[in-house]
């Protein structure tokens, strides 16, 4: 196919190809940054910022020798923290959203629709304003400051309903039906023949979650209040002071938070995109 | 004896709610309702309750409407600006741009596709703390960081970025844009998908310029994902608080930072001025609500003929 083109094709395909090439260059640059800036003295970058200098520079590992070597601060607690509330999110919005999107799409009973519509509202009004009412419960709660408070308002989550629910109505309703006959429970029916046909929306649902709770800000930020039990982003956003002492860890822990997340997408990139795309599925 | 015994023991197992088809939709659907009930409506109506009261512990009391007398003071105004304009700036570069990315990406004569795409995609992959971090490092204040060597190489003025207002919007919108292009390019290039061939075909048939072939044929096609992604863009930067906090934490130079949810912020938790932060949070429904509204007008999501 290719000998066919003509001159100005294969000028048009030079042009596309040098185009894409630049702009891949300046999607990934901040991220090649952010690794050269993990191998170049904390200290200067804090005074005079990321310089071309140092994408040349020798590289020093001091900053992930001080993350690695015991001085860590409360570095990885940040991290245990980080994967417990996303692990634990993961499982349980997974589980309790796909319940109910399975629910919405292959039942018939009444509400059905109300249901949905609700879905949808809770979908398009803004978290921050429901924000103080339900940091006002969490203190009443007394669960301020713990792994259960930040998880909480994330266990049902409405675009991972939504998602399952369209994902559901492309299954086949006559299995459900077979199950029946061959005595399962209704729970059964779900758990062992509807969910592994349900696999790829699980494997699309469990990186939207992972993700948005690995990278969460604002709500943990509002919830947790001891340096412990910080998760990585509110722990490292504490590192960006003009005044701080720590800037090793903001370098070499800002690399380390990401690299797991690009490693895996490498390899699962197919899901990835069916996540972060996930609020565009046709209703 | 023992047969009826055995079948009215099946009975009873087939009737008990484990079995029922007529309880298992709604023992499936609970968790969403107990959620809907406790972590949506009831923080939903007590926002609304709270906006009318002055919230101190053991002495809250309701004030009428003047926390929202309130509101409408010169550092709110200053926040409604850096927010709106921030939605516009993201709404047209998170719309327009991605669409042309993709409409690139799709052309039958690119090559690598799959790996120009994943390349602009894994910034969606970073959080904004960690993004913002190195953006203020490229972005820094001295004429040796990167962004200052590159204007001097042209021979422009270097910049303080994070003190002026226009630079500091540019940084706020730069990440913004930066993080989300991939998931919109990704959005377009599955509606592209839809395009029928036989449609460019029969416009090259009859003469078709590019232009009219993007206005009749791709543009229709790719229409509903162009509303739906400025609705959310334009919720999104409503909503906008996390780039501006890894700017500025809470605090910028002549507010220049300030976005309404860092109001709320500010207001609501670290002033711990309950009722006030609240009737923020209510004008700020108010203006998403009229603004998506408009929008959706203007957009022609109402009109009959897409339904």
């Amino acid at each position: 196919m290719d000998k066919k083109l003509t001159p100005k094709e294969k000028g048009i395909r030079l042009l596309l190809v040098l185009t894409f090439s630049f702009i891949s260059l300046v999607a990934l640059f901040p991220v090649i940054s952010l690794v050269v800036a993990s191998f170049s003295p904390s200290t200067d970058l804090m005074r005079f910022g990321l310089t071309a200098e140092l994408f040349f520079s020798g590289f020093t590992a001091e900053n992930f020798e001080v993350i690695f070597g015991g001085e860590a601060g409360a570095y990885w607690r940040w991290y245990v923290n980080s994967l417990i509330v996303s692990g634990v999110l993961i499982v349980l919005s997974l589980f309790f959203s796909s319940m109910v999107g399975y629910a919405l799409a292959l039942y018939e009973f009444k509400g059905k629709r109300f249901i949905f519509i609700l879905v949808l509202l809770i979908l398009m009004i803004p978290f921050e304003i429901m924000m103080l009412p339900l940091y006002t419960m969490m203190v009443n709660l007394r669960l301020v400051d713990t792994y259960f408070g930040v998880m909480l308002p994330l266990i049902v989550a409405p675009i991972a309903v939504f998602f399952f629910r369209q994902y559901c109505l492309g299954l086949p309703k006559e299995l459900m039906e077979s199950g029946r006959v061959d005595g399962c429970t209704e729970f059964g029916i779900f758990a062992r023949i509807m969910a592994p046909l349900m696999l790829p929306s699980f494997a699309a649902m469990a990186i939207l979650q992972g993700l948005s709770s690995w990278n969460n800000f604002l709500w943990p930020l509002i919830v947790l209040r001891s340096n412990d039990m910080f998760t990585l982003p509110v722990g490292l956003a504490t590192l960006l002071t003009p005044y701080g002492n720590n800037y090793e860890i903001l370098f070499s822990g800002s690399v380390m938070a990401i690299i797991p997340i690009i490693v895996l997408f490498l390899f699962f990139q197919r899901f990835f995109i069916a996540g972060l795309t996930s609020g565009g599925v046709k209703g | 004896m023992e047969r009826t015994a055995e079948r009215t023991v099946e009975k009873k197992k087939r009737s008990s709610i484990l079995y029922s088809k007529t309880a298992a939709p709604y023992i499936f659907v609970s968790p969403f309702i107990l959620s809907f009930l406790v972590l949506s409506l009831y923080p939903f109506i007590s926002a609304i309750n709270m906006s009318f009261q002055r919230v101190v512990p053991g002495q809250t009391e309701y004030i009428g409407f003047s926390n929202f007398e309130r509101v409408f003071n010169p550092v709110f105004f200053t926040a409604l600006q850096n927010t709106t304009i921030y939605v516009i700036w993201t709404v047209v570069i998170l719309t327009l741009i991605p669409m042309l990315f993709a409409i690139f990406l799709n052309h039958r004569l690119i090559m690598f596709t799959n790996v120009f795409r994943a390349a602009i995609f894994i910034p969606a992959l970073t959080s904004v703390i960690v993004a913002g971090t190195i953006f203020r490092m490229i972005f820094g204040e001295s004429d040796m960081a990167f962004a200052n060597q590159v204007l001097s190489l042209f021979g422009l003025e270097t910049q303080e970025w994070r003190y002026g207002a226009a630079t500091a919007m540019f940084l706020m919108v730069g990440l913004a844009s930066w993080r989300w292009m991939g998931v919109n390019v990704l959005y377009y290039l599955a509606a592209l998908q839809n395009v029928s061939k036989d449609l460019y075909e029969a416009a090259d048939i009859d003469g078709a310029n590019a232009w009219q072939k993007f206005r009749n044929v791709t543009f229709p096609a790719i229409k509903p994902i162009f509303i739906f992604l400025s609705t959310i863009t334009t919720i999104n930067g409503f909503r906008m608080f996390e780039e501006s906090f890894v700017f500025f934490e809470t605090t910028s130079p002549g507010n220049i930072g300030l976005t309404i949810v860092g109001y709320i912020y500010q207001e609501g938790i670290q002033r711990n001025d309950m009722g006030f932060g609240a009737a923020i949070g209510i004008v700020l429904l108010g203006i998403i609500f009229v603004v998506s509204i408009i929008q959706l007008y203007v957009t022609g999501a109402f009109k009959k003929e897409d339904s």
